[in-house]
């Protein structure tokens, strides 16, 4: 079980530097699933391990020059002052439409994302397109 | 810009306590959304949630919640992965990378769903 967990960890990790996600997404169901952990703690430790990768993954991005730092301060405040708002909504409604909503968000999302990236040309594509 | 990125990050946060995530999966379509070219939003992105992560790990500390043996089981072999993914995203051209990324929205979307 240790060595799944520590698999899914990489791949959580691969994930984060593809996709500029902290890998929570995979991160909570294998500490619940795999390591039996409660979703509260789950959520909690996921959290911790999120950071060296994130640390990491800036670091490496940065090298690279894809990093807005001032960009990624003020999400990054504005994120520390919505957590308590969170935590507020979560206690007031049902678990289940809040998970069912937030699908329905990710959803509504994929598809705008991907009809933009359907819609404009790809950029290294070969020039037989050239008029 | 500078009103839109707190608002996204506002937004992020609320999502980043409800389900335990680092809101990534909300701070990079957003970013996209609002004319950010898709590399730069990925690494943006894992800034802000340096310190949205930081705080919430503070944050559940205090309570106890955190499982350290375990947070590392994943985080340390998470560190090797991200360098990896990192590299092989220079690769990807951005087009590629959008797509890859709605589709993780979907299969996420759907599991959340059923």
């Amino acid at each position: 079980m240790e060595i799944l967990a520590a698999l899914l960890g990489f791949v959580g990790g691969v994930l984060a530097g593809l996709f500029g996600v902290g890998g929570g997404i995979l991160f909570v169901p294998t500490l619940v699933l795999v390591l039996g952990l409660t979703q509260i703690h789950a959520e909690a430790t996921s959290l911790l391990a999120i950071l060296p990768t994130v640390i990491v993954g800036t670091w490496r991005q940065h090298r690279y020059g894809n990093v807005d730092l001032r960009a990624g301060l003020l999400v990054g405040i504005g994120a520390i002052a919505g957590v308590e708002g969170g935590v507020q909504i979560a206690k007031a409604l049902p678990e289940d439409t809040l998970r069912r909503l937030f699908a329905v968000l990710m959803l509504l999302v994929a598809a705008s994302l991907a009809w933009r990236a359907l819609r404009q040309k790809p950029a290294y594509a070969s020039g037989d397109e050239q008029h | 810009m500078a009103a839109l990125l707190l608002i996204i990050g506002v937004a992020a946060g609320v999502f980043s306590a409800l389900f335990g995530v680092g809101g990534g999966v909300v701070i990079v379509p957003a970013l996209v959304l609002a004319g950010i070219p898709t590399r730069s939003s990925t690494g943006t992105s894992l800034a802000a949630i340096s310190l949205t992560a930081a705080a919430g790990a503070i944050a559940y500390s205090l309570h106890g919640d955190i499982k350290v043996g375990a947070a590392a089981l994943l985080g340390i072999p998470g560190v090797f992965g991200v360098v990896g993914g990192v590299a092989l995203q220079q690769r990807l051209a951005g087009r590629t990378l959008t797509l890859g990324f709605a589709l993780v929205l979907t299969a996420v979307g759907i599991r959340l769903l059923v």
